[in-house]
């Protein structure tokens, strides 16, 4: 099929950005999106133009590293009712029909500060994480592994919430550039185990100081976040988040300076 | 070649990176300041809409549960201490509620400058979509409406008029009444939102509780909408004289 | 042999292994006489350590924690990118949760013998016993492993053993287990001990009076290239498995790092053994970038099949269980559709090539769950395998609870890397290499959920410890940019990025990279022969005199430029791929994942050649035209007697 791409061109931050439009034909419907991006690449380094820049790396939905708003939709979970929520790399065109115009950007949101074209870096999760996402055990200190017993439900429950892959999607598709889906998946994974109950209140406090300081925006319970999750995290999680905050400022939990 | 080790360095291109402004104030504890005000204003709504349809009982019955408004508490306390503590209390959540939604839209707008050039909504409600602007349409109606009905002073009654004559007097006015009814409409949406955010962003939403929340904040937001809607459509269509 | 594709230099072998005392006793042995570092001296000492997967990513954490100064490198955006993630099946621990006969010398056992007698006993000794360590610290990380009702943790069987001591969490191990060593990194680099560089990769090592001392590498957004220096130098690159370019590696993953430390004296083992998984989705188009894998766990409750006559087409549901070959049950009745990776992928190219193989280009066959959805219920497969069967769902778009999956072998994993000693130490002193990227553990076949225990094992466990042996006589003389071998390496990396960009040919890297990797599958892939190798090592230097003459580069050195990066890596992919088939073509015998041709039992099964060939080859590079040199380790055999491996 041949398809219309309108896609976001920028040399750099400090350089304006603009829509490109590129035709591409012949696409196979069992292509994914990233091989026809990598179809359009090829075409344009033999016609001695500059390759659409693009983050990528597993291609099986689940290093995080793809991503891209398509027709306005984070990773184009949303505009198809029967593709399942997905990565970038595991959409496919059989999902496009021929002839269609495909709006390709990159996430925007000012704590994602631009790369090139629709790559963005995305480190700011990363310093989240570097603020409390993580249960603080030494190698060597562990116990036996047993003696620690955890109920199926909530390691279940865990598990649910721990599948967040950090791509951003939440970030991307929230009206408020919130990446309070990502923070919350992680507190409540880790607030869900046992081993992760001593550093509770504090891991909540300073992982949500941290996302103000990074500059993401507040959460307004919208669910953008959540229908364009590749993991399809629930919003529930959100909701968790919230209680164990709350608690946490109650019990006096500060965030560090 | 030393290392530099006195403070995490994060060796992405440096140049690009922002400082960004402290939050002095969590995000989330400006939400909950907001879930909190939210629900003081819905109680207080809740009442208020039960004594609007006192309308109905005639302007005897009214202009005395007006009157008694103002004397709730005597002889314990003087006149009027518990209506002023309420009209306190009501407008420290109000200004609280504004304070945190202008904070929170402002956030909003610095964490994305540039918009997307497409973007397609799907979970987003009409609700949630209008809450920022549904909320500026209610505070320039509440300034109004005290001025109207509480003051007197925007009344075609005028101030010294009762309660019951003056509900009557305005809302006989088409016009008038078209304004109450896009602000009412404008509270339900904003309340079908507010409820299940608010349930959200206390902490008390799950998976299971989810959908009987948003339920939940549906009706409520329709019985509340339609109460308030009654008596000035009433006036209108000539039901209230 | 033909003389002329390699010399034989001077045999090397390990010499830290205690071997003086009984194998059980030789890692605490190892750990005692190791030299240790006194805490407040750690604090002078700085390690690089590349590459942010289970191996890295642990080693950065823990040697951290131990409070050396830790420079940590990786080329994705976030630590949490790196392959590992990808691992779906689980990870082997010697726990004997189930009580049924497992053991550390079980475990060790199953390995050397799966390994297809290639693997240094010692090593994977000393991985069995570090196993049970593993998951007790991945469990107190707050990994989510998957439990049963009772709070306990839950295990499954994996190909090539007959207990279960597999350790999962739902078909998102890999990812569950990187993220415990990602955020103990991440604790450690808010702590200030280990200091950050993203999307930085690194492209070559610099050697100071024969010791590691430091890396080049290329800031990815910025394009500047630059040294790092380091009183040591850990490599956790990963594999090289896209030297096949089609492979179940993540695109970006690369041989650089250890091709360049290879090109700087490190000598590289057993570049020939790779692995080929046999669930993986088939291949269905020119333009496919990217294998799937589909984990190997599926084996469990899928029945592998293939239709008796050939260019059967009908419809899988159509044929009658009479008309069925479940080849994988019929061979090997007491493993069945459990027997190990290597054995699972031969098989299914053998019936391919019969003519029997089904989906569109007849190379595929099918693994069938109707039998497991009848017994279990759809509702307990759903639970077991549901992200595996959406993920097929998505890609070919047939929905594998109704239709039979087809799958088809697919490069997965290399055995072969750096040669290191029982410290992890290359040949070059100070140079480490760990995870995937050595060659130790594995022989020339890696059981599954194996590989997870080497990562982890090296890199929370071993090298912490055994590093400490050589930093015990640092910190080093200081070296800076104003060293001769510092301004050679850099010098050099940049005359080979100016290179690249100029050639400005008429063909694209990735042109460069199909060729080459469909020609490695070809010829080097599941089956070998003298023949292939001889017409893959005419073709290979005439693929590079092309791409050094014909590539296009677009774009600029000092930029965010993603086809740069390409083009470097597959340079050291074409290198790479002349030294495995050198290596295949030498080695004159079936072993494991590599299987000759010539060398095969009346049955078709591997035939070793233990008389000639039970040693490690370790390959020194020589510049181009002079023939690379063959250093031999010899494999002793004292704990696991040498026997032809059945399955039957």
């Amino acid at each position: 099929m041949n398809l219309k791409l309108r896609v976001w061109r920028q040399r750099s931050a400090a350089e304006k950005g603009k829509m490109v439009t590129y035709e591409v034909t012949d696409v196979s419907p069992d292509m994914s999106f990233l091989e026809m991006l990598d179809v359009l690449n090829e075409q344009l380094i033999l016609n001695g133009e500059d390759p659409v820049s693009f983050d990528h790396d597993c291609r099986e939905g689940i290093c995080g590293s793809c991503g891209v708003m398509i027709n306005g939709r984070a990773h184009g979970n949303g505009l198809f009712d029967s593709h399942p929520q997905t990565a970038t790399c595991q959409l496919h065109m059989r999902s496009f029909k021929d002839g269609d115009t495909i709006d390709v950007e990159p996430w925007r949101a000012t704590a994602f500060p631009l790369i090139k074209d629709l790559a963005v870096d995305r480190s700011a999760l990363d310093r989240i994480i570097q603020a409390g996402g993580y249960i603080s055990a030494p190698t060597g200190t562990a116990p036996e592994a047993h003696s620690i017993l955890v109920a199926k439900k909530d390691s279940d429950a865990a598990f649910d919430a721990a599948t967040c892959i950090g791509c951003g999607a939440c970030v991307a598709a929230c009206p408020n550039a919130s990446s309070m889906l990502f923070t919350s998946s992680k507190v409540v994974h880790l607030g869900l185990m046992p081993q992760g109950q001593p550093e509770r209140n504090d891991r909540v406090v300073n992982m949500i100081h941290q996302q103000d300081l990074e500059g993401f925006g507040g959460c307004t319970n919208i669910g953008e976040c959540s229908v364009s999750c590749p993991k399809g995290i629930s919003m529930e999680n959100i909701s968790r988040l919230n209680h164990d905050l709350l608690g946490a400022l109650r019990a006096g939990a500060r965030p560090k300076s | 070649m030393e290392p530099n080790f006195g403070a995490v360095v994060t060796v992405t291109n440096s140049g690009q990176r922002r400082t960004p402004k402290v939050a002095k104030t969590s995000s989330v504890a400006k939400k909950a300041v907001m879930a909190v005000s939210g629900i003081i204003l819905v109680l207080y709504l809740i009442a208020h809409m039960v004594g609007n349809l006192k309308l109905f009982a005639g302007a005897e019955t009214f202009n005395g549960y007006s009157e008694w408004i103002r004397r709730i508490g005597e002889p314990a306390v003087p006149g009027q201490t518990v209506l002023w503590i309420i009209r306190v209390v009501l407008l420290v959540a109000v200004v609280a509620h504004a304070w945190a939604a202008v904070s929170l839209w402002r956030q909003a707008k610095r964490a994305r400058p540039q918009q997307y050039v497409a973007r397609k909504a799907v979970a987003q409600s009409y609700a949630s979509r209008t809450m920022r602007w549904g909320g500026v349409i209610l505070a320039l109606f509440i300034v109004y409406h005290i001025l109207d009905l509480t003051l007197g002073v925007a009344n075609p009654e005028g101030h010294d008029s009762t309660p019951y004559d003056r509900a009557v007097a305005g809302f006989s006015n088409p016009f008038i009444t078209a304004v109450y009814v896009v602000a009412l409409l404008a509270l339900g949406f904003h309340l079908r939102h507010g409820i299940w955010s608010a349930t959200q962003t206390l902490g008390q939403s799950n998976r299971t509780r989810e959908r009987t929340v948003n339920a939940f904040a549906t009706v409520f937001a329709v019985v509340l909408t339609a109460g308030f809607l009654i008596p000035p459509l009433s006036v209108l269509v000539g039901i209230i004289e | 042999m033909a003389l002329e594709l390699f010399t034989v230099g001077e045999p090397i072998a390990d010499t830290k292994a205690p071997t003086d005392v009984p194998i059980g006793e030789r890692w605490s042995e190892r750990r005692f006489r190791a030299k240790l570092v006194n805490p407040a001296n750690r604090r002078k000492l700085t390690v690089i350590v590349v590459g942010t997967g289970l191996a890295g990513g642990a080693a950065a954490a823990t040697l951290g924690e131990a409070g050396y100064k830790v420079k940590s490198f990786w080329y994705q955006d976030s630590p949490r990118r790196a392959h590992s993630v990808a691992a779906q099946g689980g990870i082997n621990a010697a726990k004997n949760y189930r009580n049924d006969g497992d053991s550390v010398h079980r475990l060790f056992y199953d390995t050397v013998k799966g390994g297809d007698f290639r693997a240094r006993e010692n090593n994977v000794h000393r991985l069995a016993e570090v196993s049970t360590a593993i998951i007790d610290q991945c469990v107190a990380q707050g990994v989510p492993f998957a439990r049963e009702y009772g709070g306990l943790l839950d295990n499954r069987s994996f190909g090539g053993t007959q207990v279960s001591r597999t350790f999962y969490a739902r078909g998102q191990t890999g990812q569950q287990l990187l993220y415990g060593a990602y955020q103990a990194l991440e604790r450690q680099m808010a702590a200030g001990t280990v200091e950050q560089h993203a999307r930085t990769e690194m492209l070559d090592l610099i050697v100071v009076d024969g010791k590691a001392r430091g890396i080049v590498a290329r800031n990815l957004i910025t394009g500047e290239i630059s040294t790092h220096f380091a009183d040591a130098v850990v490599l956790a690159t990963g594999g090289y498995s896209n030297v096949f370019y089609l492979s179940t590696n993540a695109k970006g993953s690369n041989a650089t790092a250890i091709w360049r430390a290879h090109k700087r004296g490190a000598l590289f083992a057993n570049p020939c053994y790779t692995q080929i998984h046999p669930t993986c989705i088939p291949v269905h188009g020119e333009y496919q970038s990217k294998l799937t894998l589909m984990s190997e766990s599926l084996r469990n409750d899928g029945r592998v099949w293939v239709p008796k006559e050939r260019g059967d087409t009908r419809d899988p549901r159509q044929i009658p269980e009479a008309e069925r070959d479940y080849y994988l049950e019929r061979i090997y009745p007491s493993f069945g559709n459990l027997v190990p990776r290597d054995i699972a992928s031969r098989q299914a190219k053998n019936v391919c090539d019969e003519g029997r193989g089904v989906g569109p280009n007849g190379l595929g066959v099918y693994l069938d769950f109707a039998e497991a959805i009848g017994r279990l219920g759809r509702p307990a497969i759903e639970a077991k395998y549901g992200n595996l069967f959406d993920m097929y769902a998505q890609i070919t778009g047939e929905d594998p609870y109704e239709v039979p999956m087809r799958i088809y072998p697919a490069v997965h994993y290399t055995m072969g890397g750096l040669w290191v000693d029982y410290d992890l130490q290359s040949t070059i002193p100070g140079l480490f290499v760990i995870g995937e990227a050595n060659f130790s553990d594995h022989g020339a076949n890696r059981l599954g959920a194996s590989a997870l225990m080497q990562g982890l094992a090296d890199g929370y466990f071993v090298l912490p410890n055994t590093i400490n042996d050589y930093l015990a006589s640092g910190p080093f003389d200081k070296v800076d940019d104003t060293n001769p071998a510092a301004i050679e390496a850099l010098e050099g990396v940049r005359a080979q990025t100016e290179r690249l960009l100029s050639i400005n040919g008429n063909r694209t890297t990735a042109s460069f990279h199909r060729e080459l990797g469909r020609l490695m599958f070809d010829l080097c892939g599941m089956e070998r022969s003298e023949e292939s190798l001889r017409k893959a090592l005419d073709r290979i230097p005439e693929i590079r005199q092309e791409f050094w003459t014909n590539v296009r580069v677009p774009g600029e050195a000092g930029r965010f430029n993603q086809s740069l990066e390409h083009a470097g890596r597959v340079a050291d992919f074409i290198e790479l791929a002349e030294l495995m088939c050198v290596d295949a073509l030498h080695r004159n015998e079936s072993c494991g994942g590599h299987f000759r041709a010539e060398s095969q039992t009346p049955d078709g099964e591997a035939l070793r050649d233990d008389e000639n060939y039970a040693y490690v080859a370790a390959w020194e590079w020589t510049p181009e035209g002079v023939p690379p040199v063959l250093h031999k380790e010899d494999l002793e055999f004292e704990y696991v007697h040498l026997a032809q491996r059945s399955y039957k």
